[in-house]
């Protein structure tokens, strides 16, 4: 449904976008996340035809971007970064306006309205100055913009930044539930924001595409395979280490925060085994975890350079 | 057509819902209420003495004494208040980034551009066919010439059209509502100005200088003269504001 092949953008002697490329599947949310300044707005700027690319291609519902950009617009709907709003306008005069630039015909014009209203969570606020609404709804009214002409494709640049916990979840609600016919791509710093909603990420950092692929692939194809266990006690003495070092297997028991890393040799699993000894000795047990890299891990590790690509 | 429809019905919403619109007309219709009573008072002393003598009756022209240099002064007053109306068009999309949602939506910068200017023509119509009232007392009290003066006002609005076709393309250029204002005027007064020029220049340059000058070409209308390459001179610097606006809309898309 989404394509991108080589992609780079150069701003003068800067380069935003260097030679990207990934491919977002029909029906699938994908994250682009990235740290702040890695070029996610640039590279959903030039999806939606805002700005022409310095290279490469961009296909957009088999449309390209770059030949074709009046039926990539019919087909796509785009949040922007900052939200496109006309502060003296109400909600229902907005959206009227959208309908009539995305061309909505005037039969359906009313129908689609009342529907955005409605799936955005906007009835409250319908009639009233989009700048007297607070920062949670005029996101909203963000999103019901790009949604009012129904489009097969959503590009939603940062659509949670700015918002209580209480709204990002609802936003977040918002937009799996859009899920389903339409392809979804959103761009984020917030590495939760991907695991939560996306079935997929594309990180980039300075540009450059970093890693992509869905989050099993990801988490997969990255993580350094470690046995072992981090865990926490409530009395965490030399004595206890000395114990797990003694346990058949181990290879490693290192003190950490109040616990240990304990290390042993892939293929086995000696979960059980550490367990019976911290409840038998009495250690008290706080917390328990595997060892190995998470998403979570991979992401830190590579927006902070460590990672090579 | 439908599109260029919606931004029209937009952009004239926003020059009435806010109070740009309001200030400006009545500012607008102030001045030139002002113009109109001096100008009247004006002639109405002057066909008194006249009156006094058969010669000078003759000469009593209401067209001539009250409309002519009427029309002059409200040229002038466009030339304050158009940079005013204009310069929020393109300038606000870019600062508040609505111009986003513009450019990613079906719907082609040609279309924007008219939109934009057509509603900002309509705003100058519905100024000058205000100060239509004023008309309503010179024809109750005397025998003006009506062609003459539709023809004046032909002339203002293609002048007003002109100068808003600039002042659109100063505020493409800016996201700054102020400096496309500024941009604005100081072009136009520079236009209206170019005949000074001639003056003292060459037998070449006086003509030319002479042709670009917004002064020269809109003498004769006042007067109730109507010469097509005066309208073609308006139009075509309309036209030319527009088509420099299309320009630098359209290089977003190569740079």
């Amino acid at each position: 449904m989404i394509e991108v092949k080589h992609l780079t953008k150069k701003y003068g002697d800067l380069v935003a976008v260097n030679d990207l490329n990934f491919k977002v599947e029909k029906g699938h949310i994908w994250g682009l996340l990235g740290p702040n300044a890695a070029g996610k707005t640039t590279t959903m700027r030039i999806l939606t035809g805002y700005l022409p690319a310095t290279d490469g291609q961009a296909t957009v519902a088999d449309f390209d971007v770059f030949e074709q950009p009046n039926d990539v617009k019919k087909v796509i709907g785009y949040l922007p970064e900052s939200v496109p709003l006309y502060p003296e306008m109400t909600v229902t005069e907005y959206l009227g306006f959208v309908a009539d630039i995305k061309q909505i015909p005037k039969a359906k014009k009313r129908e689609a309205i009342e529907k955005t209203i409605v799936t955005s969570g906007l009835r409250s606020v319908r009639g009233r100055l989009i700048k007297n609404i607070s920062r949670g709804y005029r996101q909203r009214v963000g999103i019901a913009q790009a949604l009012i002409h129904d489009p097969r494709i959503l590009i939603l640049d940062e659509p949670t930044t700015g918002l209580d916990p209480a709204q990002i979840i609802e936003i977040r609600e918002l937009i799996k539930s859009l899920k389903g016919e339409r392809t979804i791509i959103l761009s984020t710093h917030i590495l939760a924001e991907v695991t939560q909603t996306c079935d997929g990420a594309v990180i980039i950092n300075d540009g450059f595409l970093m890693a992509s692929g869905s989050l099993e692939e990801l988490t997969a194809s990255f993580a350094v395979k470690k046995a072992g266990v981090h865990i926490r006690l409530r009395s965490a003495s030399a004595e206890a280490s000395a114990l797990f070092k003694n346990m058949a297997g181990v290879k490693d028991v290192r003190p950490q925060d109040g616990g240990f890393t304990i290390e042993w040799s892939p293929g086995a699993d000696l979960r059980d085994d550490v367990t019976r000894l911290v409840v038998e000795k009495d250690m008290g047990l706080l917390e328990m975890r595997p060892l190995g890299m998470n998403i979570e891990d991979l992401y830190l590790k590579i927006i902070s350079g460590g990672m090579p690509q | 057509m439908k599109n260029i429809w919606a931004v029209f019905k937009k952009e004239t919403k926003c020059y009435f819902t806010s109070p740009v619109a309001y200030v400006v007309i009545f500012v607008f219709l102030i001045l030139t209420g002002f113009f109109f009573h001096s100008l009247i008072s004006w002639f109405n002393t002057q066909s008194m003495q006249m009156a006094q003598n058969p010669y000078y009756m003759q000469q009593i022209n209401i067209n001539q004494m009250v409309y002519s240099p009427l029309f002059h002064n409200i040229s002038i007053i466009l030339l304050l208040v158009i940079p005013l109306l204009t310069m929020r068009l393109l300038a606000e999309e870019k600062k508040i980034k609505t111009d986003e949602l513009l450019y990613t939506s079906p719907i082609s910068v040609l279309q924007i551009i008219l939109g934009k200017y057509l509603a900002a023509l309509f705003v100058l119509f519905v100024m000058l066919a205000l100060t239509g009232v004023y008309s309503l007392f010179t024809f109750a009290y005397g025998n003006p010439e009506l062609p003459a003066i539709l023809c004046g006002y032909l002339g203002l609005f293609l002048m007003g059209a002109a100068f808003m076709g600039v002042g659109l393309f100063f505020s493409s250029l800016t996201e700054n509502q102020i400096v496309a204002a500024v941009l604005t005027f100081g072009s136009l007064l520079l236009f209206w100005i170019l005949n000074w020029a001639a003056f003292s220049a060459g037998a070449f340059w006086k003509d030319t200088l002479n042709y670009l000058s917004f002064f020269q070409h809109f003498d004769d209308l006042t007067r109730g003269i109507l010469d097509t390459s005066d309208l073609v001179y308006y139009a075509s610097f309309a036209f030319f504001g527009l088509f420099l606006t299309h320009s630098v809309l359209q290089s977003r898309r190569w740079r």
